[in-house]
């Protein structure tokens, strides 16, 4: 039960989930929670390749920790653009963000 | 007595059982992170989630990658939301109604990547490699951060910290020059 396949159907099952809040939500931190999901299932593809096919068990470990801390950069440049946008319409709702629409 | 519970709980048992748990955690705390309507409950949902996923790391044998996903994830990520909660409408509001016609797309479109994620996933015969390295020490870890994988490690940090200063910046400076005057008013420069 505990082996390879199982693992990527997991990760791929919680990649769609998140897919689908990203679509689906309204406010922008439930999408920002949704982008979140996503980037852990790539990281338990990551460690389910590393453990089961790569050469070096080493090498998938970086990079989920890269994965890690780029998903940490992400939510500190997101909460502040939500910030930002906040000031200036009062609302989080992304379809009353439309200024730029033509 | 004792003997034959412990029969029945033989050690292979067990470990489908918590593995089993953890599976549940993670796709019930993403179930309750992406359709609950609440963001308090959403953000709840995903710590839940994040400590599935470190319960799956130890199962693929990082103990490391699970305990930095609870300190970063749960630790910092969630609770920076949570900061971002207070934006988000008040709970007793109530709520426009879902669309019917953008729910049913988005389900359609993530159940087609799902469909075919799962056929590239059964379809494909994968092949472990030759010989395949047994050394999952942090020890190991390390040294490899600073040798092989310096550069790496250093344009890692140096995006972190770029980021975070960019967040100051755009939270606190940008933002009050919005209020404070109207947009595209030629005060731009800052």
């Amino acid at each position: 039960m505990i082996q390879l396949k199982t693992f990527l159907l997991i990760g791929a099952l919680l990649f769609c989930i998140g897919l689908f809040g990203l679509l689906q939500r309204r406010s922008l931190i439930a999408m920002l929670i949704s982008v979140e999901l996503m980037l852990n299932a790539v990281g338990i593809n990551f460690l389910a390749f590393n453990r089961f096919l790569a050469p070096d068990p080493a090498v998938g470990q970086i990079m989920v920790l890269f994965i890690m801390g780029i998903a940490a950069a992400e939510t500190a440049i997101a909460l502040s653009i939500i910030l930002s946008l906040f000031r200036r319409q009062r609302s989080i709702n992304i379809e009353e963000a439309a200024e730029l629409k033509g | 007595m004792n003997s034959s519970i412990a029969q029945y709980l033989s050690a292979e048992l067990l470990t489908q059982a918590i593995f089993g748990l953890v599976v549940l955690l993670t796709l019930g705390g993403a179930l309750i992170a992406v359709l609950h309507r609440e963001i308090v409950h959403n953000i709840f949902g995903f710590a839940t989630c994040v400590c599935g996923v470190a319960g799956l790391f130890i199962f693929l044998g990082s103990e490391f990658l699970a305990m930095m996903a609870i300190l970063i994830y749960v630790g910092a990520v969630s609770v920076a939301i949570v900061y971002a909660v207070m934006l988000s409408v008040p709970l007793y509001r109530k709520k426009e109604p879902r669309r019917i016609s953008k729910l049913a797309f988005s389900f359609l479109s993530s159940a087609l990547a799902f469909t075919s994620l799962v056929l590239i996933v059964i379809r494909t015969p994968w092949e472990p490699s030759i010989a395949t390295g047994v050394d999952w020490s942090v020890r190991r870890l390390g040294i490899l951060l600073f040798t092989r994988y310096e550069l790496l490690f250093e344009l890692v940090s140096l995006v972190l910290l770029v980021a975070i200063m960019g967040a100051i910046i755009t939270a606190a400076v940008a933002g009050k020059k919005e209020t404070g005057s109207q947009p595209g008013s030629g005060e731009e420069q800052a």
